[in-house]
């Protein structure tokens, strides 16, 4: 009997009210086919979505996380980037 | 036959098919091959399971005697269990179980696709539901079937050897008595030719696909409609029934 493992797939749903499809978690197949049937019995079984994509985990590509500092925190102070130095005049809800 | 009794039977021989192969694919619950398909398996069982209890309650009104689905699921005996031989056959390997159902499947898909247009709407409406979920199943069972039957040498030996244990059962799906007659008379149920055909087109393509051979062994067992059981049933009766036998009317 092989002990090959099937590859990995991450799973991504789309909710009945979300407009984009959000990273769920992930599983094992075979092949795509199958990786969307497994996704929809093991993602979908309490009605959390309408639609299934699903990525073969060796396609994904990651930042290398040593370069946090690099990458992320000359943004932490540039706090102008937020539109939160304008007036909202009275009257103007929902912002 | 009068209809009403007719009925009954009938709605008695879906009930007791969702029933005992819903219980059959539950005891894969915690042991399937990989995480996924245990899930998988599970969802599917529920699925059956469902079926069964809004097929035995209205079985039970049909009857009229007070018994509710309850009664009719836990407290008959073996002879008064009327689904066909092919679910009540054991688990065996995942092959095995996933021949079982693809062979059930493929019968049930287009029975419900004609049932749901029934002049009996309580069995129109039940069967508008489990036709969505069949129709999963079938799916499902024959993306399997196909890669087992064209996997690995091992895969494929193994699945062939599944079919031929289990053809021998299929030439009951088509059985036919008076129930039958009356039923199709009344326009409640299709006729089995219509049903058979459709079996036959799905089972020959997945196997095509699936390169594996039907067995030109024609012998061929049945029973099941008639209340006679392979050794299989009662097994599994005692253990789907022991709570009920042992603490007569416990609920939790």
């Amino acid at each position: 009997m092989s002990k090959k493992e099937w590859p990995l797939w991450e799973v991504f749903i789309r909710s009945k009210q979300g407009l984009n499809h959000k990273h769920v978690g992930s599983l094992r197949a075979a092949d795509s086919t199958m990786a969307i049937e497994n996704a929809r019995d093991v993602y979908t079984r309490r009605s959390e979505g309408i639609s299934i994509w699903v990525i073969e985990s060796n396609n994904v590509f990651a930042n290398d996380s040593s370069e946090s500092d690099a990458l992320f925190e000359p943004a932490d102070s540039k706090i102008y980037r937020h539109p939160t130095f304008y007036d909202v005049p009275d009257g103007i809800s929902h912002m | 036959m009068e209809k009403q009794k007719a009925l009954y039977e009938y709605v008695l021989r879906l009930a007791d098919d969702s029933l005992i192969l819903g219980h059959r694919v539950s005891e894969w619950c915690g042991h399937g091959p990989i995480l996924e398909e245990d899930i998988a398996l599970t969802n599917l069982a529920l699925d059956l399971i469902g079926q069964a209890t809004s097929l035995l309650n209205y079985a039970g009104e049909l009857e009229g005697k007070g018994r509710d689905g309850d009664a009719l699921a836990f407290l008959r005996y073996e002879r008064e269990y009327k689904n066909l031989l092919l679910v009540e056959q054991t688990n065996g390997d995942f092959g095995k179980t996933i021949m079982r159902q693809f062979l059930f499947d493929a019968f049930r898909k287009p029975l419900f696709e004609k049932l749901q247009h029934s002049s009996d709407q309580h069995l129109a409406a039940i069967a508008e539901k489990s036709l969505k979920e069949t129709k999963y199943h079938l799916k499902h069972t024959s993306e399997w079937v196909i890669r087992l039957g064209d996997g690995t040498e091992e895969s494929h030996n193994r699945i062939q050897e599944s079919l031929d244990a289990l053809w021998k059962y299929t030439n009951e799906i088509f059985y036919k008595d008076d129930v039958d007659s009356v039923l199709i008379a009344e326009n409640i149920i299709p006729s089995s030719e219509e049903i058979k055909a459709e079996w036959t087109k799905t089972i020959n393509d997945v196997l095509e696909q699936a390169t594996l051979t039907i067995p030109s062994n024609n012998w061929i067992q049945e029973g099941g409609r008639k209340g006679f059981h392979t050794e299989a049933l009662g097994y599994l009766l005692a253990e789907m029934q022991y709570m009920q036998r042992a603490y007569p009317n416990m609920t939790w």
